[in-house]
């Protein structure tokens, strides 16, 4: 990333302390996401307070987007500022808990903006109300005025990370396929936006198809499928600088690639003579390895975070099914055996879980199961829905689902891994192929 | 006031009618079904044009869901096709294979290239050399009708036999 973003604790002020009545027996305040949020945690955020001039606009807006991210996780629900009692007009002045407890705030999140030339400075303090305690140090980021959103989404993390005991995936971003035109003509473009929509802009023009791009363990580039060169091939291409290289000189139609955990390595298919199988591509050298055979179709690889696995799609037993083989191929796994088609198997960052689209009478579902197959789980269903991607921290699948019908198209939209909180991302025109990238840095 | 906690139930899988927003629109659209010849009479066609090629003999060949085999029309037609491409040695082909949306993305381009490889094949068993036929997958990129339903779909199942080089390019 461009624009670094610096990152200081802020020491507890003894004022904070002074004021907190000393209560050994609470339990820190936590919200449990395993089992899907029911009741969403109450939390307040009054606007963050704005230092110096021009400080204000920043402020309305970093506040609003923290609020953005953690009421959209579904997590947490936002009082209102018209329900608070307290305003905050200083970041460093003790905090009426008495106020917050009365409107039923179970955390309240505190924070100040100060621009500085180019600069900006944004602070936040998160407390417990109940508990009338700091809920960990206050935290300060310094970055320029462009990566206000980043600011904001990194204290969202924070928050989150210290409500949830999880990290959090609100710093991330989302490379996607941009839709436009009629549905038989239509036009592509790869895309890159903030996970929430934001800041969308394009990679590429739309002369050529392009399909199913994803990042790199890095996300500084990106790997997707271009007809360019008039057939399917798989490119590489640089985020920051939009280079891009042909990954694999030889004939051949390529497509479905992904990057390997160590980002040394592309897994992708290779169609030769209409057979498509599975080969491994070594970024540094060249060098390609087959790792299916057999006149089947096998596709759609994505490896286990810890690099040992491919979990893929194939035909082989009659119709597309997921299977799991060892990265250096040899004997596959099949691990999905309901009724219906498997596709688009993706494991979780976690590790602990395949999402995937299944196709049954008619419908589609993105859904999910543990590694062994067991405990699959339809999380939604539409006419086509497609494509999941997971976030940084394994918790909210993305996919597209596109409307039937001749004036059908695509949009993109996430889900919990819970099957909750089901909601569109916005995106400037229709969108497809979303894969996200991890938590920047 | 030291219970801090939430409380959550385990919930089942959530109702999948919540997300069943999209009622299916199949049957609206229009069927825009193939290029027309622009209202040339055959008899003005030069047998050995690729207009005649393309509206004569036919460049579409189709397919059942989820199937790369021939069917008997197909195979008749494609026979026309290779008789053609054998009175015509100038000319190459590309074979274009495509699928309907019923499938995930990626699969389909395997679909759609195991159809263009079928005919490809056919094509070669007929006496047409490897080397004048090439061929790529569109998937369900590129639908020729854009319905929902069954009347589209059996459109979109296709291979492509677009002629290059020779007369009339």
């Amino acid at each position: 990333m461009k624009n670094l973003i610096k990152l200081i604790m802020i020491a507890a002020t003894g004022m904070l302390i002074a004021n907190a009545p000393v209560n050994a027996q609470s339990k820190p305040l936590r919200i449990e996401i395993n089992q899907g949020v029911i009741e969403p945690m109450p939390i307040a955020a009054p606007k963050f307070v704005a230092k110096g001039n021009g400080s204000q606009e920043y402020a309305n807006q970093i506040t609003a987007v923290i609020v953005s991210d953690l009421a959209g996780s579904g997590l947490f629900r936002e009082i209102p500022a018209s329900a608070h009692i307290s305003n905050i007009t200083n970041f460093d002045a003790p905090v009426q808990f008495a106020d917050w407890k009365a409107i039923n705030a179970q955390a309240l999140i505190t924070g100040s903006v100060n621009v500085s030339g180019d600069n900006l400075t944004v602070q936040f303090r998160l407390f417990d109300v109940f508990a009338q305690s700091a809920l960990g140090d206050g935290l300060q980021f310094q970055a320029g005025k462009g990566s206000w959103r980043r600011m904001a989404h990194k204290v969202a993390d924070a928050i989150y990370a210290r409500l949830t005991g999880e990290t959090a995936y609100f710093d991330s971003r989302v490379v996607y396929i941009s839709e436009e035109g009629p549905k038989n003509a239509r036009r592509k473009r790869l895309a890159i936006m903030d996970y929430d929509g934001a800041n969308s802009r394009f990679l590429t023009d739309d002369n050529d198809i392009v399909l199913a791009p994803r990042f790199s363990p890095n996300n500084k580039e990106i790997v997707y499928t271009s007809y360019a060169s008039g057939s399917p091939k798989v490119y590489l291409m640089n985020v920051d600088t939009l280079k891009q290289r042909l990954l694999d000189e030889q004939p051949g139609m390529t497509f479905a690639p992904r990057f390997s955990p160590d980002g040394t390595h592309v897994v992708m298919s290779l169609t030769e003579g209409g057979n498509t199988d599975i080969y491994m591509v070594n970024l540094q050298n060249g060098g390609k390895t087959r790792l299916t055979s057999g006149t089947s179709i096998e596709t759609a690889p994505s490896f286990s975070p810890d690099g040992q696995q491919i979990v893929f799609e194939s035909d082989r037993g009659g119709k597309q099914q997921i299977y799991v083989m060892p990265t250096s191929g040899g004997t596959a796994k099949r691990i999905s055996f309901g009724k219906g088609s498997y596709g688009t198997p993706v494991w979780s960052p976690r590790g602990d879980m395949i999402a995937f689209t299944k196709i049954s009478k008619g419908r589609f579902h993105i859904g999910v199961m543990r590694v062994d197959g067991s405990n699959e789980r339809l999380l939604t269903a539409s006419f086509l829905d497609e494509g999941p991607t997971w976030s940084p921290n394994g918790r909210v699948i993305m996919f597209f689902r596109e409307t039937a019908g001749a004036s059908g198209a695509p949009a993109i939209y996430s889900v919990d891994v819970t099957g909750r909180n089901l909601k569109r991302v916005k995106t400037p025109s229709f969108g497809s192929d979303p894969a996200w990238s991890g938590l920047l840095k | 006031m030291t219970s801090m906690k939430l409380t959550f139930a385990a919930i089942a899988l959530i109702g999948l009618s919540a997300c069943d927003s999209n009622s299916s629109l199949g049957g609206l659209g229009k069927d825009r079904g193939a290029p027309s010849s622009g209202g040339i009479s055959q008899s003005n066609l030069d047998p050995a044009s690729i207009a005649y090629f393309n509206e004569t003999i036919g460049d579409t060949v189709l397919f059942l869901v989820d199937q790369s085999t021939l069917t008997s029309e197909a195979t008749a037609l494609l026979d026309r096709q290779a008789a053609w491409l054998l009175d015509n040695p100038r000319n190459s082909v590309t074979i274009e294979g495509h699928a309907d949306e019923q499938g995930t993305r990626e699969y389909n381009l395997a679909l759609g290239a195991r159809r263009a490889a079928s005919v490809q094949n056919y094509l070669v068993s007929r006496g047409l050399t490897d080397a004048r036929i090439s061929t790529v997958t569109f998937g369900k990129e590129r639908p020729l009708a854009v319905c929902s339903d069954e009347a589209c779909w059996s459109k979109n199942r296709r291979s492509v036999t677009l002629v290059t080089g020779g007369l009339g390019s």
